[in-house]
């Protein structure tokens, strides 16, 4: 079992917090990731900035946009990333597109990931169709490559990613960008028991969750829940991060209400 | 439209192409390519698309004699195939017609498209406008100030043109924001995309949609001339006028590929757009190709004066190209360019798009070191009416 994997054991619902690496500067997101940690997170999504975020909306457009301008690079990604794992016990994934992961050199990239404490990838512009490549070198450096499945996903699709991914799979809440919504889309239950019938990997949501509300829905049938933008808000609005951390104590709090019901 | 054995299955040509692109427009990218392969097996789409071509674009564009330039230069004759006069005055209406009517047989009304110079946002406007589709042009901040006669146009006809204000606010941040566009509204919209870029099956069906340019160019030469030209030189932005002109040519091999990229203010600075003279292996906009990026994988800001060349990517098929041999690439610079679109307005009282004007250049002045028994077609791909601000500033006429 692998060290993402065993976040979810005995049906422990999955908190899941992404910040982007370097935003608002270099020194701060260490700092964020110990109060995301400590306030409830099991698993903390680390983007490496990308000057071409198509998936993004506009929160994480400028986290990734200001990131950059202060000099954020993939190296210095690692190294913040070096830093949290040698404070913060919870798992880190990286969320890099694939255009810098292709520029560092897959096995390079890989062999510097599990240096620096990073158990899993995500990568949003890499679907199965082209992911064979980093997939058997990421197995080799003991790095889960997480799959996305989104609402217009084949049968086909399921059953192809139900067979290739591991960690977990990243279910994709909504035809959409990344960005906070007050709402979830109706099918979203039907979805996720469309993929369970296929898959024995964790299902987390994303895209779009941003209140305790959503989480408690998405994981009455999920397994766990990634926030995204919305803490990147919580950190814009407060920089002392006790808004980040309340924030995250009533989702842990969500969460935990519905566990066991799987 | 033809198919031939590239892209493969995957949508590679050789080591490029491919399809990078969220899941959630994986299963619109495999609609569409099975929507296209089934209409390539349908008589009445070719024939429909063959009308169209002839009625509303105006098809075959001529293949002129630039019988003023040639002797100006005193060496081979130089050939303009006048893509420039075609409906709305580039190449860029053939693709616009074709992907329109593929949008039609899957039921899709709503159609998003990416523009630079504004070129292929006015074909895909005025393809909408004709058959009752909803249009929505991204178009960089930048480059409406630059080419505001062609938002212009498309306002006339009836589409809405969103500015995009991130990054370099030109034609890479207007296919970031189409795409999120797209990944947003898959169901309902199909995504018009302009240049042999982006994931596959797009590179294969944008370069079949624009290979009509060289398939009339092969029979015009055997008519007028009886033989077939020595070199065809095209500009390469993404790069579809240029397929466009080589691809039915690909297997006679005494013809010569040349396809010119933007130097901007030189290969030697940062400003400039020569994605294959100076670009490396990446992925961008969802196809793996040669790609300008910094050396932590970012993407490089480009430019050129000419607002369609100005894209730090390159369609896959060039890639393939310029590694086997197929092409050989080269650059002109801004001020080339700019004399390029003096000379053939002087010469032949022809203004070319800045775009095509690159091309101009590069022909002309290989035209003069080649023996006068040699042909060249130049592709015209497009005309200059949109350019005369920039133009006007620049030689501060």
């Amino acid at each position: 079992m692998s060290r993402i994997e065993s976040v979810f054991k005995k049906g422990h619902k999955a908190l899941i917090g992404y910040i982007t690496a370097g935003y608002p500067d270099i020194k701060a997101t260490p700092r964020i990731a110990a109060a995301l940690a400590e306030s409830g997170c099991d698993i903390i999504e680390l983007g490496i900035p990308f000057s071409d975020p198509l998936a993004d909306g506009a929160t994480i457009q400028k986290a990734s946009f200001e990131a950059l301008q202060r000099g954020v690079t993939p190296r210095i990604c690692l190294d913040i990333a070096h830093k949290i794992s040698s404070k913060v016990s919870v798992p880190l994934a990286f969320m890099s597109y694939y255009n810098p992961i292709l520029n560092f050199g897959l096995e390079a990239f890989c062999t510097h990931c599990q240096k620096s404490g990073i158990s899993g990838l995500i990568v949003p512009d890499l679907t199965p169709d082209e992911g064979q490549e980093l997939e058997n070198i990421s197995k080799t450096h003991d790095l889960d490559l997480i799959y996305f499945l989104a609402p217009t996903s084949t049968a086909a699709r399921i059953e192809e990613v139900a067979a290739r991914a591991r960690g977990f799979i990243y279910m994709v809440s909504l035809t959409g960008v990344t960005g906070a919504r007050k709402s979830l889309p109706p099918e979203l239950e039907s979805f996720v028991k469309r993929v369970r019938q296929k898959a024995q990997q964790p299902l987390c949501v994303g895209f779009g969750i941003s209140t305790p509300e959503q989480a408690k829905r998405v994981a009455a049938t999920a397994d766990g829940v990634i926030v995204g933008s919305r803490l990147i808000q919580l950190i814009d609005e407060d920089a002392t991060l006790s808004s980040l951390r309340a924030f995250i104590s009533i989702l842990r709090k969500a969460l935990d209400s519905c566990e066991n019901n799987r | 439209m033809e198919n031939r054995a590239m892209p493969d299955k995957k949508g590679y040509f050789g080591e490029y192409g491919g399809k990078f692109v969220p899941e959630t427009l994986m299963p619109a990218l495999d609609e569409l390519e099975k929507a296209y392969t089934e209409a390539l097996d349908d008589a009445a789409f070719h024939e429909e698309f063959k009308i169209l071509c002839r009625d509303y674009i105006g098809r075959p564009t001529p293949l002129y004699c630039a019988r003023q330039l040639t002797a100006k230069m005193g060496g081979a004759t130089i050939l303009l195939k006048r893509e420039d006069l075609a409906h709305t005055g580039a190449h860029k209406i053939n693709n616009a017609l074709g992907q329109g009517l593929l949008a039609k047989r899957m039921g899709k009304k709503r159609i998003i498209a990416e523009t630079g110079a504004g070129q292929h946002g006015v074909a895909v406007a005025t393809v909408c406008a004709m058959l009752g589709l909803e249009c929505i042009v991204y178009m960089g901040s930048k480059d409406i100030k630059r080419q505001a006669s062609n938002v212009n146009r498309m306002k006339l006809t009836g589409a809405e043109v969103r500015p995009v204000n991130s990054g370099s606010r030109t034609l890479k941040d207007a296919i970031n924001e189409a795409i999120r566009d797209w990944v947003s509204n898959v169901e309902t919209t199909h995504y018009l995309l302009g240049s042999v870029v982006g994931p596959h099956a797009y590179p294969m069906i944008v370069r079949d949609f624009q290979a009509i340019i060289g398939r009339e160019a092969i029979e015009q030469m055997l008519r007028q001339y009886l033989r077939l030209p020595d070199y065809l030189v095209a500009c390469v932005g993404g790069g579809s006028n240029s397929i466009g002109l080589f691809h039915a040519f690909y297997d006679e091999k005494e013809v010569k590929f040349i396809g010119v990229e933007a130097a901007g203010q030189g290969l030697d600075t940062d400003k400039h757009s020569a994605t294959l003279a100076k670009g490396k292996t990446g992925v961008l906009h969802g196809t793996k190709s040669y790609l300008l990026e910094d050396k932590n994988g970012q993407i490089s800001e480009t430019h050129s004066i000419a607002p369609g060349l100005d894209y730090p990517g390159v369609g896959p098929e060039h890639s393939f190209y310029k590694d086997s041999g197929r092409a050989t690439y080269v650059s002109v610079n801004d001020a080339q360019a700019l004399e390029g679109f003096k000379l053939l307005c002087e010469t032949e009282g022809i203004i070319p798009a800045l775009e095509s004007s690159h091309a101009v250049y590069y022909a002309a002045h290989m035209a003069a070191d080649l023996s006068p028994d040699k042909i060249i077609i130049v592709n015209l791909s497009g005309r200059g009416d949109k350019d005369l601000d920039i133009v006007n500033r620049a030689l501060k006429i």
